[in-house]
């Protein structure tokens, strides 16, 4: 008997951090594997703004070539911001959210496995279905490259952010508009950066500055993103 | 154990009564409101009609006297938000969630008006009302983030939770202002770069900077004033079932 009370917290010493991150981001994972119609909808969104603009500005393919990296950004932005809501809202309702925010584990890991979760299922499908979008829109094939490369590299911030408007809303009932409201601001400094790396490849110049400055962005977040998350959470559920 | 606690003056731990606060900022508020009257008053008409002509602009630089005081407080107004948002975070003071709210609008209001006289003065200077600049920008989001929490505040019902929330937020938001601040030396814009720094004399004549400074700090005293007078308005609403406020109303 005192032998397993003392295993115990040894047990769970042994799961150091890594494990539990790599726990959370596999359960959120599988949660959502389990729920696939929610997996491909920002995808599909994503895709239909990205129709949008041929059809309603301009279908020339000398315009759309110039438009297309903005267009691509703003609808994985968009995309990205669609699918925010749901990272905190199915915990908060079934009460785990709770219990997560109860436990011993370090909460800022818990939160940053359940961001890269959503960036797995939102940011690199758009990231590696961006060429296709692209393509639709006459990007010029230099372009390509610093698309995948400026999504990759920008989309977790985007997830990052994102996550603190989702977390200081969650216990509100209607938090999708208001959740655009707090986080579009601070995502316009990606956007900026996002384009200019792609308008930069297109052309020929060199993105090593645009793509430095997403990945300052991109480690300030993991930094202190989470931080910030996990307070709002605990605001949200307090209250 | 009651020495180690004194470590931050007397007057901060009395802030955190609503009614000390309300007190104070009462007595406080015409040693604000008398001399935002006069350096407003001396500076705009100093400005509008002593101050010589820009040789390029001429008379339409003038409109500087408004438009760098109320950006040059927008900005202050945002850092003094995010600071008494963290403040009723950390020690759970009432006084500054609510100053922390009563900064929102006045906050917001400022960002307009720096962005509306900066258009009127775009017009004949650039040709044109709008530039997408790094300055103008990163102003227009500083708007956004205010319009932000203002939402957000509005969105709980209860207040603390609202004041926790906003000021979360608040101090993420925070990040923006180095961007405005230096958006002038970072990027090539077509915005000319900060008019006052605290170690350089300005580039311009005495006969145009002091005026400015003195409108400068003419809205810094309005916006204390202003301040004090939502923060009390702020104090009275929610302490409404408190005796000493209901004295107050019964005294009047």
């Amino acid at each position: 008997m005192s032998e397993m009370l003392t295993k115990e917290p040894v047990r769970t010493g042994e799961q150091s951090i890594g494990g539990l991150f790599l726990a959370v981001l596999k359960r959120d994972l599988l949660l959502s594997y389990r729920r696939r119609s929610d997996l491909v909808n920002p995808l599909i969104f994503f895709l239909m703004v990205a129709t949008l603009f041929p059809l309603g500005v301009s279908p020339e393919p000398d315009f759309l070539a110039q438009v297309a990296p903005g267009v691509v950004w703003v609808a994985a932005l968009l995309a990205t911001l669609l699918s925010m809501d749901s990272v905190f809202r199915s915990d908060y309702e079934d009460g785990t959210l709770e219990q997560t925010l109860l436990s011993p584990q370090p909460l800022f890991v818990v939160v940053l496995g359940k961001i890269t979760a959503h960036w797995m299922l939102t940011g690199l499908p758009l990231a590696v279905l961006a060429p296709l979008l692209g393509v639709m829109l006459f990007l010029p094939e230099g372009g390509m490259g610093g698309l995948m490369l400026s999504l990759l590299l920008g989309t977790p911030t985007l997830s990052l952010v994102g996550a603190i408007g989702a977390a200081l809303t969650v216990g509100l009932r209607k938090g999708g508009v208001l959740i655009s409201l707090l986080v579009l601001p601070l995502y316009i400094p990606v956007l900026i950066f996002g384009t200019s790396a792609v308008q930069a490849a297109v052309t020929g110049l060199p993105l090593d500055g645009y793509i430095a400055l997403l990945g300052a962005m991109l480690a300030l977040g993991i930094g202190l993103a989470p931080l910030a998350v996990g307070a709002a959470l605990r605001i949200s559920v307090s209250g | 154990m009651a020495e180690n606690k004194k470590w931050m003056p007397r007057w901060f731990y009395q802030m955190a009564s609503p009614r000390w606060s309300y007190e104070i900022m009462g007595k406080l508020m015409p040693w604000f409101a008398i001399p935002a009257a006069v350096l407003l008053v001396l500076g705009i008409a100093w400005a509008l009609a002593f101050a010589p002509q820009d040789y390029q602009q001429g008379n339409s630089f003038r409109i500087i006297y408004i438009h760098v005081p109320s950006a040059i407080l927008a900005q202050s107004c945002y850092m003094l938000m995010a600071v008494a948002g963290a403040i009723g975070l950390i020690w759970k003071m009432k006084v500054a969630d609510m100053v922390a709210k009563s900064c929102a609008p006045i906050g917001a209001t400022m960002a307009i008006l720096a962005l509306a006289t900066g258009a009127i003065w775009g017009k004949p200077t650039w040709g044109s009302w709008w530039v997408w600049d790094a300055r103008l920008t990163s102003m227009l989001i500083l708007l956004f983030l205010y319009l932000g929490v203002i939402a957000l505040h509005s969105a709980f019902e209860s207040e603390a939770t609202a004041a926790q929330a906003t000021a979360v937020l608040a101090l993420v938001g925070l990040v923006n202002i180095p961007i405005i601040k230096y958006s002038v030396e970072w990027w090539n814009t077509l915005h000319q770069p900060a008019t006052f720094t605290l170690t350089e004399r300005p580039a311009m004549p005495a006969e145009m900077w002091v005026p400015l400074l003195i409108m400068v700090i003419g809205f810094y005293c309005f916006f204390a004033v202003s301040l004090m007078m939502r923060t009390r308005n702020e104090i009275i609403h929610r302490e409404r079932r408190a005796s000493w406020v209901r004295e107050l109303i019964e005294k009047q």
